[in-house]
């Protein structure tokens, strides 16, 4: 069961039309280490991990949901008045030939979302050190995108989005030093 | 688009929320690796209050925050109106 939540985790605020940078930012809603996949990928490897971290995927899993809809809600509100010259000039025209200005699950150059992108290798380290390995690549991107834009409003939320990778790293790393104790504990006896 | 033009008020406690929410869900995820760290504890029960009061006056004044039986609905069903997340 999963509740909704109406309010958006972080502020998203977005003072000028801009379709140029959704064209970018699209890599994060459906690109192979933006949030739609990041979220399929934990909550699906739930099932087959150990008890002990099933609780951290969970909550992070569902917490890539809420950033979903921080990437959405700013490609959103930057091209909802944009016209359709404006769209054009903006390279957004692959886009709007086959979506209008609604949002699709693609990367930054178009290629549609595909679940390739995520593994569930049913081996709790690997599994854990492909999260961790997400979360990096994610950071990676938002610092990308940071430094794509001279926007200060779309910078402040990104850079949000950049440090929750950070953390969500880190907690990776603490899960497979549980594991490992587990694990070596278990050999014990 | 939002029906009705959102005031100061809305944004200034849907922050305060969003803050709030934001130590919520950092302590969650520590607590998911320090279970057994008592202060961390201490600290999640203190901001759960702060989150329930929050809510609660958020509610009362621009309406449920989740569904599902969640939040109260008072007399008339404004969960399924705009304004939504992204509209402002």
């Amino acid at each position: 069961m999963w509740i909704y939540e109406k309010k958006l985790q972080y502020p998203v605020k977005v003072s000028k039309c801009d379709p140029k940078l959704a064209k970018f930012l699209i890599e994060q809603y459906g690109g192979a280490d933006g949030e739609l996949a990041a979220a399929l990928r934990y909550l699906n490897q739930r099932y087959t991990i150990p008890d002990k971290v099933i609780g951290l995927l969970t909550d992070i899993g569902t917490e890539e949901f809420a950033h979903l809809e921080m990437i959405a809600t700013m490609v959103y509100k930057l091209t909802k008045d944009a016209s359709v010259e404006q769209l054009k000039a903006a390279g957004f025209e692959g886009h709007f030939a086959d979506h209008d200005r609604a949002l699709f699950y693609h990367n930054a150059a178009g290629n549609p979302f595909t679940v390739t992108y995520i593994q569930a290798k049913g081996d709790p380290i690997a599994d854990l050190y492909e999260d961790i390995a997400a979360e990096e690549k994610a950071r990676a991107t938002y610092q990308w995108l940071i430094d794509m834009t001279d926007d200060v409003d779309i910078q402040d939320s990104l850079k949000f989005l950049r440090e929750r990778e950070v953390i969500h790293s880190l907690r990776f790393r603490e899960a497979v030093e549980m594991l490992k104790e587990y694990q070596e504990q278990k050999k014990v006896f | 688009m939002a029906t009705q033009p959102l005031n100061k008020e809305f944004y200034r406690q849907l922050g305060e929320l969003q803050a709030v929410d934001f130590v919520l869900v950092e302590l969650t995820l520590y607590l998911d690796t320090h279970p057994d760290d008592q202060k961390a504890i201490a600290q999640f029960n203190q901001f759960q209050q702060r989150k329930a009061n929050l809510m609660r006056q958020f509610e009362a004044a621009f309406g449920p925050l989740q569904e599902y039986g969640n939040s109260p609905t008072g007399q008339r069903w404004s969960w399924s109106e705009a304004p939504w997340p992204w509209q402002v």
